[in-house]
């Protein structure tokens, strides 16, 4: 059975050369700064930087280039004032994090990058207004804890099946998640297919990818007897290869659909939601209806719950069990690369995407019960709530670690989740 | 082409930083992994919280570096019991998602804005390593033809050495010790262990704390060799190459990690060298890739080199396939 290394060499290689698009890249010979402004995806030109060393003495003064880069060499390695006069930022646009200055060491022989990050003034980073609004502001991150939680629950159903059915912790289903949201760039951006148009096609070659994955990695790694824990870590390994294959075609940027970048809000009582997120919302809700109702009715979703609880009685009582893994792959693989879709459009596509929710995935499937799979969707709400709910009290580039410090406490106080069974998991 | 600049950086790299860094927490790692069959996905947390700690205890309270060293140690053992009392009563798979999870939750806590007053934030903090090069015995430096050496360099290295030497000496000594013995039955069989008497969790406890203190002097070695430490160097793939690297040595063998260390650098090193050269000369054409997209080929190789050992080669160079731990549920 070499012939599955070789498929997933051929396979990888052949994403390797497909996906190698050309582009240009300043490569800094000795000591810059230098940097690249962008907003929402698009290059922002004609901003001046100044940068001075510490004894306040102008190094240079340089304007962003139409690509949006700029670059200033200083003489020596040191630390330096790096300052973006705002006032030469387009109308409307301002630095989000209202850090015009910043004082940055420069190392011996190497270009540091300063990063300014720009969006629209009043756009998603401003702060909401604590006090007379608070209500409005509860229900809000209440709104959005519940999006970011179904769009966690897609990913983490798909994982959690294939672990009840297979045993494995895979640590390459949030690549599943970036596959799905780069089908979607591809077919969106490049081949000027609409979002929605994209995103079905993504899902359906996401629901192939993991029917793939399945067929020639997975289960003839099973046929080789691979343990779980090798097997785990196999899919660390995948996860490492996917992503770093996603850079270096994608490249670190985040970028945006085509479509429904910036979708004003509808009131609804107290909060503005933007439409697409609210049809988003309805389209995750029936899927995971979907699939949940045939996990209870079908003969299939049967089956699949008979492996989940004993693979070995599965087998004798006439289940095949490996076809049953294989669905569970491709249903896992579609749900992901919806996942994907979904995320990108509310909050751009970036390489990293995946493994960025990954862990918030594993928190969910964790906190539900390893392995149930409405365990999985019960502590996906939970999480994405918690999430977005603990910005109330602490900064909001720490909610992650609000999500997964809930991870640990539950962990801690009921190991087996919260639908899980009351099993010797020691 | 600069062969010789290639071949120069890959065989410094045979006994350079990295490979020293990664030497020591893989070791420590090795203990987890390797001897007592724990999944610790966040040995990255144990070398950032230990390089962390003596940063912030020099750069940003003025105390004395020794004083700086004994924090981050005191870190180390403190996230071990954090992470290892919840945790280490479930099964293994709870085990390396609670330690991924606190891997990132560190990394986060490190870069975020709010406590940038003492942590520097995403640029991190430098100017701690000053009485550690006040120590310094070596007043010139090696220049050869092959590979060149400056004193700073020269007396990280000879620290790390002497370091990595210390920490197999202690994993030798401890492995062939009755307590050795007792870990490496957790791993093949706990409940055999449990009918025996043994606290299981105790012994558990005490490998992870052992792991942890000897992978932070990694972190201690890096911090100093950079003279700076940057929140995102810990991020979840400093682990991954961690795993590869005892996997690729052997696991549970006390040379593994430093060999496999060594070969891991080495070709990675020398793959980051050549291809940027092999574009530049333009036998690699720029529309396939680019200088900034050969950084990634590193990346991706390492991750294909993992999944091709653990599918062919489980016990890597020198383990024994008996003693590797890769079937538990």
């Amino acid at each position: 059975m070499r012939r599955a290394v070789v498929m997933l060499t051929a396979f990888l290689a052949s994403l390797f050369i497909a996906f190698g698009f050309g582009a240009t890249s300043a490569w800094a010979e000795g000591e810059a700064l230098q940097g690249t402004l962008i907003n929402n995806g698009q290059p922002v030109a004609g901003v001046q930087i100044t940068v001075s060393s510490q004894d306040g003495a102008q190094v240079g003064q340089v304007q962003s280039g139409p690509d949006g880069k700029w670059t200033v060499p200083v003489p020596a390695a040191g630390t330096y004032r790096v300052e973006l006069d705002v006032t030469t930022l387009p109308e409307g646009l301002t630095l989000t994090n209202n850090r015009p200055v910043l004082t940055l060491p420069v190392f011996e022989g190497s270009a540091r990058t300063a990063l300014f990050p720009i969006g629209s003034e009043a756009g998603a980073g401003a702060p909401v207004d604590p006090g007379p609004n608070r209500l409005g502001q509860i229900l809000d991150l209440v709104y959005t804890g519940l999006h970011l939680g179904l769009m966690i629950a897609l990913a983490a159903l798909g994982l959690s099946l294939i672990f009840g059915t297979m045993g494995l912790t895979n640590f390459a289903h949030g690549e599943l998640v970036t596959f799905g949201a780069l089908m979607a760039f591809i077919f969106n951006v490049f081949v000027g297919l609409p979002v929605i148009v994209a995103g079905v096609i993504a899902v359906a070659l996401g629901a192939g990818f993991g029917w793939f994955q399945d067929r020639f990695f997975w289960g003839w790694l099973r046929k080789r007897r691979t343990g779980l824990i090798g097997m785990m870590i196999i899919s660390i390994g995948l996860a490492l290869t996917m992503r770093y294959i996603s850079l270096y075609w994608f490249r670190g940027e985040t970028r945006q659909y085509s479509d429904y970048v910036a979708q004003p809000g509808i009131d609804i009582g107290p909060i503005a939601i933007a439409p697409k997120n609210l049809i988003m919302d309805l389209i995750a809700i029936v899927v995971l209806v979907a699939v949940s109702v045939a996990l209870v009715k079908t003969r299939l979703g049967k089956a699949t719950r008979a492996v989940s609880t004993n693979p070995a009685l599965a087998a004798a009582s006439g289940i095949n069990v490996d076809a049953i893994i294989r669905l569970v792959w491709t249903i896992g693989g579609g749900l992901a690369a919806l996942a994907g879709v979904m995320l990108g459009v509310f909050q751009g596509i970036n390489y990293q995407m995946g493994f960025q929710i990954l862990l918030l995935v594993f928190a969910a499937v964790t906190l539900g019960g390893l392995g149930t799979a409405f365990g999985a969707l019960l502590g996906s709400l939970v999480i994405g709530l918690a999430t977005q709910l603990s910005t109330l009290w602490i900064p909001t580039e720490l909610k992650n670690v609000g999500a997964l410090a809930v991870l640990i406490i539950v962990i801690l106080v009921r190991p087996q989740g919260i639908l899980g069974r009351r099993e010797r998991i020691g | 082409m600069n062969w010789d600049v290639i071949f120069s950086v890959s065989l410094e790299s045979l006994i350079g930083l990295s490979t020293i860094v990664y030497a020591l927490a893989a070791i420590g790692l090795n203990v987890h992994f390797g001897y007592t069959g724990l999944l610790n996905f966040g040995q990255s947390a144990f070398l950032g919280v230990a390089a962390y700690g003596m940063a912030i205890t020099v750069t940003t309270f003025g105390q004395p570096f020794w004083l700086g060293i004994l924090v981050g140690l005191g870190g180390v053992v403190v996230l071990a019991l954090l992470l290892g009392i919840p945790t280490l009563r479930l099964r293994a798979d709870y085990l390396a998602i609670v330690t991924i999870a606190a891997a990132e939750i560190v990394r986060l806590l490190f870069r975020s804005v709010t406590l940038s007053e003492w942590t520097g934030g995403s640029d991190g903090l430098q100017q701690f390593s000053q009485s550690f090069y006040d120590m310094n015995p070596y007043s010139s430096p090696i220049e050869t033809t092959l590979i060149s050496f400056s004193t700073r360099e020269l007396w990280v290295l000879t620290v790390g050495w002497v370091l990595v030497a210390i920490a197999l000496l202690i994993v030798w000594l401890l492995m062939r010790s009755p307590w050795g013995r007792v870990i490496k039955a957790i791993r093949e069989d706990e409940d055999a262990v449990r009918s025996l008497g043994k606290n299981v969790f105790s012994y558990k406890i005490q490998a992870l704390i052992l792991g942890g203190v000897l992978g932070s002097l990694g972190g201690f070695v890096f911090a100093l060799g950079l003279a700076a430490i940057q929140p995102d160097t810990y991020g979840t793939e400093f682990t991954f190459y961690m795993y590869t690297i005892v996997i690729l040595g052997g696991a549970a063998r006390v040379f593994g990690p430093v060999v496999g260390s060594m070969i891991f650098w080495f070709l990675l090193t020398f793959i980051n060298a050549l291809l940027p050269s092999l574009i530049s000369v333009g036998a690699i054409p720029s529309s396939i890739m680019t200088t900034n997209q050969a950084g990634a080929v590193g990346y991706i190789l390492v991750g294909i080199g993992l999944m091709l050992l653990l599918i062919f080669r489980p016990q890597g160079i020198f383990g024994d396939k008996k003693e590797v731990m890769l079937d538990a549920r």
